[in-house]
């Protein structure tokens, strides 16, 4: 039996896509909706590191050092698995690859860990070649600690969930093992193109 | 329990909007005619589900408004950046069905089945099943004695204005207080700030009075409010919250 | 938007635990399988402005239940919960 439709509901819905760059399922947005799973942390700066654990050996940076590698700015579509799609978003980050080179290490995956718990899996070669970044600023400005600020990870050609904030390090491994989400129904994988969004999918 | 237990009785169903009011510029009420309507608790709520013609659907929760034996009400307030309270507010007219199940709640609940004193402070549209208690207090003709502190910005946002008006000047044993916190009318007799701790101490009871406690609004209103009443010496179970979200309703 | 505003009680999954567990479960006793604090569900914290709804304990945030729900399937992850008592009504 069809279900009932709410005469007149649309939500706040706008799939206008002449471009084609709104992944299927996927709706418009020109605000930057905030998305919580537990309470927000603030790690001060002076207490803040990023450390890439499993190589040779753990590799670490502190504030200052991160900040001191070469950063980009770059603008990018992002797309979160909850339905909304935000174009033309501006950040500056570090890019993976740029900490990656540092770390000696024979891995094809990673789990990324944060402040706060939250996990997330990738294979390395979603965050290399210029596809992923640790990111500071979005906007023009610091980024805000709603939105992951002092920094999060950036991988906008999968679903948003990936994109973790609050991100303290990388867990090099040598198999693909299921982060915070993917333990939980999210896909293990992620692609927005192919919608790929829960197990199975 | 009516309707708290049974699954069968839980899932959904569509209602039959028979009537809205419009409370103030950003709240209406909703009538609805539910056919399979088990009946309620004050302070329960219902859960509501919005299903568009692609497939998609939202789901948001609301306090039920009316009491217990009164039929079916629920009050919405349109939030900013929601998306299913706009269309609540805005769109939903008589005769349109709306997809919802309920009741829902055990703890947030008020039956009268005593007459130990009742406090209910709201925040905002934290006022509506605290409202479902007023009404229902009223219904019953218990003699429980009730205060309601009722936080508003303005006194154009105050929703159910001119019942409470009435409440407070007929109703035995029903006493009404209003803090407005961002204007007040000329003339205003009324608090004029921010729930604090003194304003608290006030309009509660005594802790050794023995009065159960209902608070209701933002996590952030809830959180100082419970906070002040604790200070007060309160005992913290008997002190009940439900935090509304603006959480894109 | 306050961050706190994204922060609910256990009131707000009154449903949902009525739809996966067919009992009113807002007056029951969760135990923390994390820091073993007991709380009545009704005063857990509840996050469900994100993929899935996450439950966590009040006393020291630890995740006590997520849950994700899919067009005809959901996942529930109890395992930051001790025992939980389910009682007819």
């Amino acid at each position: 039996m069809p279900h009932f439709i709410s005469r007149g509901f649309q939500g706040r819905r706008r799939r206008d896509d002449p471009e084609g760059r709104v992944p299927p399922g996927q709706y418009l947005t020109d605000d930057f909706p905030v998305l919580s799973a537990g309470p927000t942390p603030h790690t001060p700066l002076e207490r803040w590191s990023f450390t890439i654990r499993g190589g040779a050996e753990p590799v670490t940076w502190t504030w200052d050092e991160l900040r001191a590698l070469p950063t980009e700015t770059f603008t990018v579509d992002i797309h979160c698995v909850t339905k909304w799609s935000k174009l033309d978003t501006v950040w500056e980050g570090v890019s993976v690859e740029t900490l990656l080179e540092h770390v000696d290490h024979h891995s094809d995956y990673l789990v990324a860990f944060c402040d706060g718990g939250y996990t997330t899996n990738l294979p390395l070669e979603d965050v290399t070649g210029g596809k992923a970044w640790i990111a500071f600023a979005y906007d023009g400005e610091p980024l805000d600690p709603e939105h992951g600020g002092p920094a999060r990870l950036l991988v906008p050609h999968l679903y948003f969930w990936k994109s973790a904030k609050w991100v303290r390090g990388f867990d090099l491994r040598d198999e693909d093992e299921p982060g915070f989400w993917e333990s939980n129904g999210y896909h293990l994988y992620g692609d927005p193109w192919r919608e790929q969004r829960y197990w199975g999918d | 329990m009516a309707g708290t237990a049974v699954l069968g009785r839980l899932s959904w169903q569509v209602a039959q909007v028979s009537a809205t009011v419009d409370e103030t510029a950003r709240v209406r009420t909703i009538r609805l005619d539910a056919g399979q309507w088990p009946g309620h608790r004050a302070g329960q709520h219902v859960d509501v589900r919005l299903t568009a013609e692609d497939g998609y659907q939202a789901e948001r929760s609301y306090s039920i408004a009316s009491a217990p034996g009164q039929g079916l009400e629920i009050t919405v307030e349109r939030l900013e950046d929601g998306e299913v309270s706009p269309y609540l507010v805005d769109e939903l007219r008589a005769g349109d069905g709306l997809e919802l199940r309920g009741p829902i709640g055990g703890y947030f609940v008020w039956d009268g089945d005593d007459d130990r004193p009742v406090l209910l402070v709201a925040g905002g549209s934290g006022i509506v099943p605290l409202m479902a208690m007023i009404r229902h207090r009223l219904t019953i003709e218990s003699s429980a004695p009730m205060r309601l502190l009722y936080s508003s910005r303005t006194i154009d946002e105050v929703i159910y204005r001119d019942e409470l008006d009435r409440v407070a000047a007929d109703a035995e044993g029903v006493e009404i207080f209003h803090t407005l916190t961002r204007a007040q009318p000329a003339g205003w007799t009324g608090y004029a700030r921010r729930i604090d701790q003194e304003l608290l101490r006030e309009v509660s009871w005594a802790p050794a009075d023995g009065a159960g406690v209902f608070v209701c609004g933002s996590t952030r209103f809830v959180e100082a409010v419970a906070e002040g009443l604790l200070a007060l010496g309160h005992d913290p179970l008997s002190i009940k919250t439900e935090r509304f979200g603006g959480t894109g309703g | 938007m306050e961050t706190n505003e994204l922060k609910l009680d256990g009131n707000a999954i009154g449903g949902l635990l009525l739809e996966l567990f067919g009992l009113e479960m807002t007056t029951t006793t969760w135990v923390c399988r994390s820091c073993g604090a007991a709380e009545l569900v009704a005063r857990v914290d509840v996050y469900v402005r994100a993929p899935g709804t996450v439950v966590r304990c009040p006393h020291c945030d630890a995740v006590l239940m997520r849950i994700v729900r899919a067009p005809g399937r959901r996942w529930v992850d109890l395992g930051g919960l001790g025992t939980l008592e389910l009682r007819d009504p």
